[in-house]
């Protein structure tokens, strides 16, 4: 532990959020602004052959009323191929945006939008993902999962050859991230440059992909994202309603707001796609696996390919000797899918660790010791060392917090009242990914330092973690510390997904304070007389506001002092850094292990998760208190995924039919008992500086397999298709 | 959402009066509900009558030794008043089961009445609903319909009553005060809400402009043994699937008299009255609440997504006068 790493601490913003101080995109105000409100189309295939706006034009307040007709076609579509809004008069997903109704204030804009009226020519949509799985085709090779099929040795013949085999399908419906904070943007032009607040997990993208379709130079779009109220992947790809905004405030030459409704979210953006999935498990009598064959379709829109990457961590988490991983896809009549918090890892893992779960039963053996059995003591598929890999100690404490020796093997064999128990387990596993990151620090001669970098935080506590690690290296008190983050007049960070942040960020924030102490040494040591001449910047070090020898920290001197004595008001350093050369050599992981406890009303089919001990290996934890807060929201959100929400597409229509907070379920805090997180500290040298690894999108991964495993081990019921809400526990 | 012009009178009859005079009327209560189906296109009126001057906010002594319940109450308050958690706990819990405390907190007695289903094809105007536009047809029936009704449904329409406190009033036999321009009439709760038949347009049995002005509750014999049961997708803020309000008056462990009601099953509050005969002057017993159960469902039909009501339901039965019989209060 360090003087701040690795200590409890608070949100920085936190007061800033609970008080309402923190602007979020729609809270922008610009003086003169007018209010779009989106109409959506009421067929999901076809073509609109008729749009009658003239009521709307002549309702009260209306400015303009923007449809295909009269929206200027994007620049550069082949850079970003995404689905853009307004650009012809066809309609490939349902609740596809048809007109965007602006007037002077919302109220007017949603009046006018009703009257809106389109006729089409109607085409029979597709969305009945299930029923065309057989269709499915190759998907395309994915940038971060690699290729779509993958082989490790000879996965048939060792399956024809197995003593014991075991096969089974599993089905996930599509999900929606449901964050609080709708999307929303506000954008004006001023000398024929674009200033847009947006709702983003990647400014600098928004605003290449703005810059690109508007055909104005990136330099000038500023995109602005300061505070995001949650997103879970569903704001990191650029959205279709900030193209239109930034159109139509040129268009109009006038500030434009757009946010979504709730509904309109469901369309808005991708989600968890459908996902069909099999495995094939072949083992020795002894446990050991032979032969892992996973295969996994997930859909698609008419528009683009995504890759849900399903298969993605099969191959890398399990000593078995021969492996194959295919990823397929359907199209479908709906919007494109897109990341959604632990993207194909959490699905595949519900599938291959239910999977595991069942072979365990076949061979009488605990679900924990076949795990055990066939731990992965370098990366199965390419023979690499883990750089760290702490998984068998998180298997023991999570089993010994959360007293999986009190499980009885059989199924129906443990009850309290009217209701089973059943206890589950499942491994977790995620990347520890680093991106390159740019951050730019100003020492102050007052004693403050102020740092930014363009990146976001959607909820994690980027803004605390950043704050902290900056203390730490720059030896500065954190209330002395300001990080601003979310705005391309910012240095370049990636995207806030693949739970890279701190590790690329946090890493670059530890290297310009390293560039920072440097040049402070230098600065002192003009000084014939200081207490650090002779010494290198590796034995000095930035504590309490002073430059001090790291042995003897009474010889030092001031950061203050040394900037004030070269009549300095503030250094500046721009550090980028870049994932180090040594990460290839290596296998680079992140686990946990996750035990969970349902009880089940069998007689009513209602499964409650009494318990859920989650014990984590990410490397370095640097605050516990946000760490803690990361992992019981990867729990809560794998409660979700198993048990409550579900997409319902009526494929009659292909139109979604419960987008509301009411109707699509995400778990409530009476859904979420008892949840004990634990760490088990990695000291990793090889993944960044910092040896931090990904922990946002671990939480959950292990979660719904386990509480699918927990559902039969109490009720002897195997359910195999998500989420088990009590209609299936009735008929399973 | 389209504009609309918001009264705001002072008393019932100029309540009544503004009603019946304005265009395409509506009396607005808490809000939880309409508002939503405005926004969302659902229902459009022109006017709406705000009620909350009216002085129905109260609850207070009724006739007989029974309780009012003003119709302007909100459901958290009528839930958390000493009065039903002691003589009517059944109420209480079934308020305090639904929505969530926030909803609860605006939400209004006179308007819980007045919810509408939460059936999806209801709520989408791209959908066929003839609840919604008469005649459209009923794109449930063939569609996702695994929240909607087992029993009393029609070809025309499978929704369901949404409320839980609806559940528990038609097993406390209570009744509906409404004041109209043709003046007062009471109703009892069972027979306030109507079935879907050709006319699934119509939820309740009110006459044009009339206002609801109290719930009454009659006194009751059933505040030691009754009990709220609710199945549903989740803990909280989610509709019931099936859900039972069950209540005995017990003499040792005969079953002098009771009341069985359930939710999420009809187009209205459904009272089970052949499980309460069936009941009477039996000893009580888990395998009779069971037979009891089964008996609610002798004429109930499912269309698909929602069979697994009619396996649910007798259950749900059997277990919520199980609880009742225990004496769980809450």
């Amino acid at each position: 532990m360090g003087k701040y790493i690795g200590k409890e601490f608070s949100r920085v913003d936190g007061v800033a959020k609970v008080t309402g101080a923190a602007p979020y995109a729609a809270e922008f105000h610009v003086p003169g602004t007018a209010h779009g409100y989106l109409v959506m189309s009421r067929i999901a295939k076809g073509t609109i052959t008729k749009i009658d706006t003239a009521a709307a034009e002549k309702s009260p307040g209306v400015v303009r009323v923007f449809t295909h007709k009269n929206t200027p076609k994007f620049a550069h579509p082949e850079k970003y191929k995404s689905f853009k809004a307004l650009q012809s008069p066809e309609i490939v997903f349902n609740a596809q945006p048809i007109a965007v109704v602006v007037a002077e204030t919302f109220e007017e804009a949603r009046a006018a939008a009703n009257l809106v009226e389109a006729t089409y020519r109607r085409e029979d949509p597709s969305t009945d993902f299930f029923g065309r799985v057989e269709e499915a085709e190759q998907a395309p090779d994915s940038p971060f999962s690699g290729k779509s099929v993958q082989t490790t040795g000879d996965a048939e013949q060792a399956m024809s050859s197995a003593e014991i085999t075991f096969e089974a399908e599993y089905t996930i419906p599509a999900e929606h991230h449901n964050p609080m904070e709708p999307h929303a943007a506000v954008a004006y032009w001023k000398n024929g440059k674009l200033k847009i607040f947006d709702k983003s997990q990647d400014v600098y993208t928004v605003r290449s992909n703005l810059a690109a379709a508007l055909g104005v130079p990136e330099d000038d779009v500023h995109v602005v994202s300061p505070y995001v109220g949650g997103a879970f992947g569903c704001s990191i790809r650029t959205n279709y309603y900030p193209f239109l905004t930034a159109m139509m405030a040129r268009e109009l030459k006038r500030p434009v707001k757009l946010v979504y409704t709730r509904r309109q979210m469901f369309t808005g953006h991708g989600y968890r796609p459908f996902t069909h999935q099999k495995i094939q498990l072949g083992a020795k009598k002894t446990g050991e696996l032979i032969s892992i064959i996973h295969e996994a379709a997930n859909n698609t829109s008419t528009v683009e390919k995504w890759n849900d990457s399903t298969t993605r961590f099969t191959r890398h988490i399990y000593a078995c000797p021969n492996m194959k991983t295919i990823q397929r896809l359907v199209k479908t009549d709906l919007p494109t899918p897109c990341a959604m918090r632990a993207p194909g890892a959490v699905s595949g893992m519900f599938a291959l660790e239910s999977a595991l779960d069942e072979l365990s039963y076949k061979l009488d053996m605990d679900p924990l010791e076949l795990r055990l059995k066939n731990y992965a003591e370098v990366d199965p598929a390419n023979g690499k060392p883990y750089s760290t890999k702490a998984l068998r100690e998180c298997y023991r404490r999570g089993a010994e917090k959360f007293g999986w020796d009190k499980r009885q093997p059989i199924p129906r064999s443990m009850r309290e009242g009217n209701e089973l128990i059943g206890y589950g387990m499942s491994t977790g596993i995620w990347y520890a990914f680093q991106q390159p990151a740019t951050v730019k620090v100003v020492l102050k001669a007052d004693g403050t330092a102020q740092l930014t970098s363009a990146t976001s935080d959607i909820g994690p506590g980027t803004y605390t973690v950043m704050t902290i690690i900056a203390a730490e290296y720059l030896g500065i008190a954190p209330e002395k510390i300001s990080f601003g983050l979310g705005d391309t007049q910012m240095p370049k960070a990636p995207v806030q997904g693949g739970s890279w942040t701190t590790a690329s960020v946090g890493s670059a924030v530890h290297g310009a304070a390293m560039k920072l102490k440097s040049r402070l040494l230098s600065l002192a040591q003009k000084d014939k007389d200081s207490p650090l001449q002779g010494l290198g910047p590796d034995e000095v070090v930035l504590l309490d506001g002073r430059l001090q020898n790291r042995k003897q920290t009474s010889n030092g001197v001031s950061i203050v002092g040394i900037l004030k004595a070269e009549g300095m008001d503030s250094m500046t350093e721009v550090h980028k850094e870049t994932p180090s050369k040594i990460r290839e050599d290596y296998q680079l992981l992140a686990h946990g292990a996750q035990f969970v406890e349902v009880r089940v009303d069998e007689q009513l089919g209602m499964v409650r998760v009494s318990r859920a001990v989650e014990a984590t290996a990410c490397g370095k934890i640097m605050n516990p208190k946000t760490s803690h807060s990361q992992e019981m929201g990867g729990v809560v959100w794998g409660i979700g995924m198993a048990l409550t929400e579900h997409t319902e597409v009526d494929d009659r229509f292909g139109r979604i039919m419960n987008p509301s907070l009411a109707d699509y379920h995400v778990p409530c805090c009476a859904d979420v008992r008892k949840v004990d997180t634990d760490f088990i500290e990695e000291d990793d040298r090889v993944v960044n500086p910092l040896g931090v690894k990904g922990m946002g999108e671990l939480g959950m991964v292990g979660i719904p397999a386990a509480i699918s495993n927990a559902v039969y081990h109490a009720t002897g019921k195997r359910i195999r298709h998500l989420p088990m809400t009590p209609d299936k526990v009735l008929k399973a | 959402m389209k504009p609309f012009s918001l009264t705001q009178p002072k008393d019932a009859d100029a309540a009544i009066q503004a009603h019946a005079k304005l265009p395409d009327a509506q009396f607005i209560g808490g809000g939880t509900n309409l508002l939503d189906l405005m926004k969302y296109g659902v229902m459009e009126p022109k006017s709406l009558v705000d009620l909350q001057d009216l002085s129905f906010h109260e609850i207070g002594p009724g006739s007989d030794g029974g309780l009012r319940l003003g119709a302007g109450v909100t459901n958290a308050e009528t839930a958390e008043h000493p009065k039903v958690k002691k003589d009517y706990p059944l109420l209480s819990q079934a308020i305090l089961s639904g929505a969530s405390p926030q909803l609860r907190n605006m939400a209004t007695n006179g308007g819980n009445l007045l919810q509408r289903t939460r059936c999806y094809y209801f709520y989408d105007c791209a959908t066929a609903c003839n609840k919604r536009r008469p005649g459209s047809g009923c794109a449930a029936l063939k569609g996702f319909n695994r929240i909607h009704a087992i029993l009393g449904a029609s070809e025309h329409c499978i929704a369901t009553h949404p409320s839980d406190m609806c559940v528990a009033l038609v097993a406390l036999d209570a009744v509906v005060k409404v004041r109209g321009p043709e003046g007062e009439r009471e109703i009892a709760v069972e027979e306030f809400h109507r079935l879907p038949g050709e006319n699934p347009e119509k939820d309740t049995v009110l006459k044009e402009s009339e206002l609801i002005l109290s719930i009454e509750l009659p006194s009751s014999n059933f505040s030691k043994h009754s009990h709220y049961l609710k199945v549903r997708d989740r803990e909280s803020y989610a509709f019931a699937l099936v859900s039972v309000a069950a209540a005995l008056q017990l003499s040792g462990g005969r079953i002098v008299d009771s009341r069985v009601a359930l939710g999420g099953v009809a187009h209205k509050p459904w009272r089970a009255r052949a499980a309460e005969d069936f009941l009477k002057n039996k000893e009580c017993d888990r395998d009779l609440f069971l037979e009891a159960g089964k008996l609610v469902v002798k004429d109930a039909r499912g269309y698909g997504h929602n069979d697994f009501k009619l396996e649910l339901a007798p259950r749900a039965v059997a277990e919520a006068l199980l609880q009742a019989w225990k004496g769980q209060e809450s």
